[in-house]
């Protein structure tokens, strides 16, 4: 028996090609000079490319792979370029900041292409095995790059706490996958869905199954009640890595999430759809209250995502086509805002290190009024306030619950953005109605503003994503709702 | 005879299993686990899982013992009481705990669960056990593995790399620690 065919192969090239690259990097780099380790940026950038493009060409096929257990179908492949443009983008971002973080290594860019491909195992897997796998390749690759500031105290405990907190959760999200196959006898998901039509809808197994899949998943996705890794890694780990977390890592585990909830076990709707429900707002109450108290820019950022990841569990408690058009919406959005916010944090400086407090933000538009003008677009799309991403993402989330008779929920969610909107909106307080302190000890002394090129590419990319699709979101949200899963 | 195997197996398996716990020298706790995972093998093949008890003695008494016997040995862990006091609870939890199985063997339907054996599993409908009893389950396993579970089978491989080269990166001096003071 031959196990696969050349069109398999064709089929998976995007992920061959990262995969390929990622290893090839590993030897590449003790072969460079010093000098010359820009290259693997490079290799790694142009990697990205040929994968975005060989993506792009299979956009819209759909055919399964390696006898079912891997697919190739447009919902799959919507996330993987939505992947790939922010592994690109990351990449482009940690080139300036690891050299001043002191810590640009050649294998940074090997586990960020190394990590992308198991975000597309998982993102495209059709059997649970499988989609453990890419999430397990994904999360050691991280563990490891939160850990990348070895000298520094926070650093290591950003990569321990993940890597103990992320084995436990790995562990449950195992112990689901096992009782599901134990009850249904497959651990693919079309064979799930067959082995659930025989079973009692209450069954109690499948009962655990479904919460401990909840927990695996939650835990990846940061929601409450397993959202207390996030801001601790969040702070901690270096912040283009923070920032690749916050957008590829939650988007991958969303995208696996749906797609097991939905593919898998979209029969049994009604069991999960109320724990999903009190999960979803236990995450949107806890990420805006919690955030407005933070004094650190990062952590503050950390209880934003986890509220974001409470918005777009909504989609999924609505869980019809709507819905899963607008998780896919949502995340593609907050991938654009997220990363901006985050590269606007990694160029303060203040001295040798980063001006990671909110109070650095002190009359930065005193400073460096571009960099505080793109801040202010990033936090007023963040909040969801028009004309900017972050308003379309929350539209189509919420018009997905009204439709699904949720409105409670939707108004809920509302009145939780306007909550966010005080500490979204302090921060641009903070730069444009304050005068930035001239001598040492007052707030914002002392902090300037670095930029480079790979920089200033990335927040305009950034800024036209979140002003660009703010306002004319027609072409995303027709891709979103023509790669909704069948 | 199989009865009589299973019997000194798990007897052996509760010996040590206590023993683990009940030794205050970690040396010997760890070779009392070595000896419980060699007959938690034997329970195995019993069983007819021959791959299985291989697999328990590769990975269970060869990587990860062997990482438990660096990690004491390194350590110099000489001896730690803190858990001798646990005791009470210990105990408590033990009689929950066994009370919770008398309780499910006794409500198990007996006459439902099937009969153990090369015999029972090649009477059993399914061509897959079949398949697997004639082959021998190493072969078969290693079938599978090389053919419809490829895809899988390589991105496992690629964890492994990835978990080693970070290892090596973040427990290295001098790779990532040019600010180190």
């Amino acid at each position: 028996m031959i196990p696969f065919s050349p069109g398999d192969l064709l089929a998976i090239l995007p992920e061959l090609i990262v995969m390929g690259v990622g290893c090839l990097l590993l030897v590449i780099d003790p072969l460079t000079a010093e000098d010359r380790k820009e290259r693997l940026v490079y290799i790694s950038l142009a990697a990205l490319a040929v994968a975005f493009i060989a993506q792009y060409w299979l956009l819209g096929l759909r055919r399964p792979v390696f006898s079912g257990l891997y697919v190739l179908d447009p919902y799959g492949t919507f996330w993987k370029l939505l992947l790939i443009l922010v592994a690109g983008l990351v990449i482009l971002l940690a080139k300036a900041h690891l050299k001043l973080e002191a810590i640009d290594l050649g294998e940074f860019n090997a586990f960020i292409l190394l990590s992308l491909s198991g975000m597309m195992v998982m993102v495209s897997g059709r059997d649970l095995l499988v989609i453990y796998l890419g999430l397990e390749l994904m999360s050691i690759s991280l563990y490891i790059m939160a850990g990348f500031k070895r000298f520094e105290r926070r650093s290591m405990e950003a990569s321990a706490k993940y890597f103990i907190l992320g084995s436990l959760s790995s562990g449950i999200l195992l112990y689901g996958i096992s009782l599901l196959y134990g009850r249904t006898g497959s651990t693919m998901l079309s064979g799930i869905k067959a082995g659930l039509a025989g079973l009692p809808p209450h069954d109690p197994i499948l009962l655990l199954a479904m919460i401990l899949l909840v927990v695996g998943f939650g835990f990846k996705v940061s929601a409450v009640p397993f959202h207390m890794w996030t801001p601790d890694v969040y702070e901690g780990a270096p912040t283009s890595v923070t920032a690749y977390l916050a957008v590829a890592s939650k988007a991958a585990s969303f995208a696996a999430f749906v797609r097991v909830f939905m593919e898998a076990l979209g029969g049994v709707k009604a069991n999960w759809q109320v724990l999903l429900l009190i999960v979803s707002i236990a995450t949107m109450v806890l990420g805006n209250v919690v955030a407005i108290v933070q004094t650190n820019i990062k952590r503050m950022l950390a209880y934003s995502s986890i509220a974001h990841a409470g918005y777009a569990l909504i989609g999924l408690v609505v869980a019809d086509a709507a819905g899963v058009a607008g998780v896919m919406l949502y995340l593609a959005l907050y991938a654009f805002m997220t990363l901006g916010a985050f590269t606007v944090v990694t160029m303060l400086r203040k001295g040798g290190l980063e001006g990671d407090e909110i109070e650095d933000f002190t009359g930065l538009a005193r400073r460096n009024k571009w960099a505080a003008l793109l801040m202010l677009l990033f936090m007023i799309s963040l909040t969801g306030i028009p004309p900017t991403a972050g308003f379309i993402g929350k539209l189509y989330i919420f018009m997905a619950a009204v439709g699904a008779h949720l409105t409670w929920l939707a108004v809920l969610a509302v009145i939780f953005a306007a909550v966010s909107a005080y500490f979204y909106l302090r921060i641009i307080m903070v730069m444009y109605m304050r005068e930035p302190g001239e001598t040492a000890g007052t707030p914002g002394h002392n902090v300037r503003i670095v930029a480079s090129p790979a920089i200033i590419a990335v927040l305009l990319v950034a800024a036209a994503g979140v002003l660009v699709l703010g306002i004319f979101p027609d072409p995303l949200v027709k891709a979103a709702q023509s790669a909704i899963l069948p | 005879m199989e009865t009589v195997a299973f019997f000194y197996f798990a007897a052996v398996i509760v010996l040590t299993a206590v023993l683990v716990v009940a030794f205050r020298n970690p040396i010997y706790s760890v070779i009392a686990l070595l000896v419980m995972f060699f007959h938690v093998a034997g329970l195995f093949v019993t069983l007819h899982a021959e791959f299985l008890a291989a697999v328990q003695i590769v990975v269970y008494a060869g990587a990860i013992l062997v990482l438990y016997l660096f990690v004491v040995m390194l350590l110099n862990l000489k001896q730690d009481d803190s858990y001798q006091r646990q005791v009470g609870w210990g105990i408590g939890l033990g009689i929950v705990g066994l009370a919770e199985m008398i309780y499910l063997v006794l409500s198990a339907q007996v006459g439902n669960s099937p009969a153990i054996g090369t015999a029972a599993l090649q009477a059993s409908a399914s061509p897959k056990v079949a398949a697997i009893v004639t082959r021998g389950n190493t072969e078969a396993i290693g079938y599978m593995l090389y053919t419809k579970y490829l895809f899988p089978f390589e991105v496992a491989s690629l964890i492994l790399l990835v978990a080693m080269i970070g290892a090596i990166l973040l427990a290295k001096k001098g790779v990532l620690g040019m600010k180190e003071p």
